[in-house]
């Protein structure tokens, strides 16, 4: 007798009938998974579900304020006569709720100009929020320009850039006439054109394939029809 | 003598070959012309007092086996030529601990809300006891760990520490260098004052410049299309919970790489050659009797 019979346990000892192999070894006929694979398969499907259950609200906790819009909010400025066609009044209003005055943000003011060709009757809102990083640029008078501190951005009067290292033209604010007041709404980006578009945040070009490249958030406001 | 005497056996330097005790095991010579006098009950108590730290450090020891592990990693080879610029590491893990320690002391007096986020700091600065020396310390240490990182980042690198089999350390590093400037970022805005305002501003809007998918990202970053109210608790929860908790579980990983990888020498240092031809000719000997 051979060691290698013994520890056969006698399955294949010569001379007893064979017993059928299970194929795939392990598994009882016609099974397609043994019992420890269905469990296995069971206790692993369990886990990731208990997981999914606790990472997937987290991560949409996280994520969901890039869904989110606010509300509309407008905020008068002051009276009609308060602004002129060939300079700016700086105006301060509340962007952001909430926060006190790190909520607050700067525009610059004045009616539409039939010079430089625009609609007669409205108001033109600049945000004074660089196109470049977002730096508080000024409206130098002496100049007719908004200059920014932070890396030397101009604009000319219009906000359109004309030097420095900003990619579009500044902002602007929509503007409406309720009781006599001038009243400031969502802001809203511009092409090079001065075509309207939905805000994009500083850095981001605007117009032709740059709408792709720099997609519009659900956190931003439609533009003005112009 | 005494202090040698604390370290558990297992813990102990082992000794360098060759240099054990010779005499184990055999008794003195005059052991029975001279018995030795009994120790009194007072000599006994103090040996045992002596004993103490070692008793307590062996009971941790039979319930842990830490010593093996300990000791494999204090007492690993490092390898000849190891110099100053090996302590970077340690140094920029040094410096990581000292931020989360004052961290935790500026957590305890600092209100991350855009209305009182600048009065806590001002509070801490001029009100509480040692408050500026600590923020002083949190604020100038982060540029310390930054500075550390890079230089870490350039001793590794000009030595060639980061080839086989060490690349896969490497990028845990470069994740760890991330982490550290996100630390660094997030910080930035806490004080919440002018320059803290407008460097965050700054920063969101930089991450906000990157194709597609940027928008989005300092969407994320400000919660919200303006930087809001919870900007600021957002920023304060990454730079306390979430970053500390990655960095700490990645320095792991990296220090368990080293200790099991060993470091490398400085690319200045050749292998040796091997000084004597005696185990060379000794394994040829018994062969054909070539001599080296």
């Amino acid at each position: 007798m051979s060691d290698g019979a013994d520890k056969q346990n006698g399955a294949e000892a010569a001379g007893r009938p064979e017993r059928p192999q299970p194929q795939p070894p392990g598994y009882f006929e016609g099974e397609s998974m043994t019992r420890r694979r269905a469990f296995e398969g069971a206790v692993h499907g369990l886990g990731g579900l208990a997981v999914a259950a606790i990472a997937l609200p987290a991560v949409g906790f996280a994520v969901a304020p890039i869904f989110h819009r606010g509300k509309e909010r407008w905020e008068a400025v002051g009276p009609t006569g308060d602004f002129v066609e060939d300079t700016y009044r700086q105006v301060v209003f509340t962007e952001t709720e909430g926060i006190g005055d790190a909520g607050k943000t700067t525009a610059y003011v004045r009616r539409s100009s039939k010079q430089l060709g625009e609609e007669p009757g409205q108001f033109v809102a600049v945000s004074n929020r660089c196109a470049h990083l977002g730096c508080p640029v000024r409206f130098v008078e002496a100049a007719g320009n908004f200059i920014c501190p932070c890396h030397g951005g101009v604009y000319d009067f219009q906000g359109k850039r004309i030097g420095g290292p900003p990619v579009r033209p500044l902002d602007h604010f929509q503007t409406r006439v309720r009781n006599g007041q001038v009243e400031l709404g969502p802001r809203y980006s511009v092409t090079s054109q001065l075509e309207p578009v939905r805000a994009r945040d500083p850095g981001e070009f605007t117009g032709g394939i740059w709408e792709y490249l720099y997609p519009p958030r659900p956190s931003t406001f439609p533009p003005p029809s112009s | 003598m005494k202090l040698d005497s604390l370290i558990p056996a297992p813990l102990r330097k082992p000794a360098k070959p060759g240099e054990g005790n010779g005499n184990r095991g055999s008794a003195p010579a005059d052991l029975k012309t001279a018995p030795p006098e009994r120790p009194s009950d007072a000599k006994k108590l103090a040996d045992r007092a002596v004993e103490a730290p070692v008793d307590v450090l062996a009971w941790v020891d039979q319930r842990t086996a830490a010593s093996g592990f300990l000791t494999g990693m204090l007492f690993r080879k490092v390898p000849k030529g190891t110099n100053w610029f090996y302590t970077l590491g340690s140094a920029t893990m040094i410096a990581f601990v000292s931020q989360a320690i004052t961290g935790v002391f500026l957590a305890m007096f600092y209100t991350p809300s855009t209305t009182q986020a600048y009065h806590s700091i001002s509070h801490i600065n001029n009100e509480v006891f040692l408050g500026q020396l600590v923020h002083g310390m949190h604020k100038w240490g982060s540029s310390v760990m930054v500075i550390l990182v890079f230089l870490h980042l350039g001793r590794t690198f000009f030595f060639g520490a980061y080839k086989y089999p060490r690349e896969l350390n490497w990028v845990i590093g470069v994740v760890l260098l991330i982490l550290t400037m996100t630390m660094a970022f997030t910080g930035y805005l806490l004080p919440f004052d002018q320059r803290s305002f407008w460097a965050s501003v700054v920063g969101i809007n930089i991450n906000g410049t990157g194709p597609v998918l940027g928008p989005y990202l300092s969407d994320f970053l400000r919660a919200g299309p303006e930087l809001g109210a919870t900007t600021l608790s957002r920023f304060y929860a990454i730079h306390m919970l979430l970053v500390p908790g990655a960095i700490v579980a990645l320095i792991g990983a990296h220090l368990y790489l080293v200790v099991k990888l060993g470091t490398t020498a400085p690319p200045w240092l050749k292998a040796d050659k091997p000084k004597v031809a005696a185990p060379v000719s000794r394994l040829n000997a018994s062969s054909n009797g070539a001599d080296g």
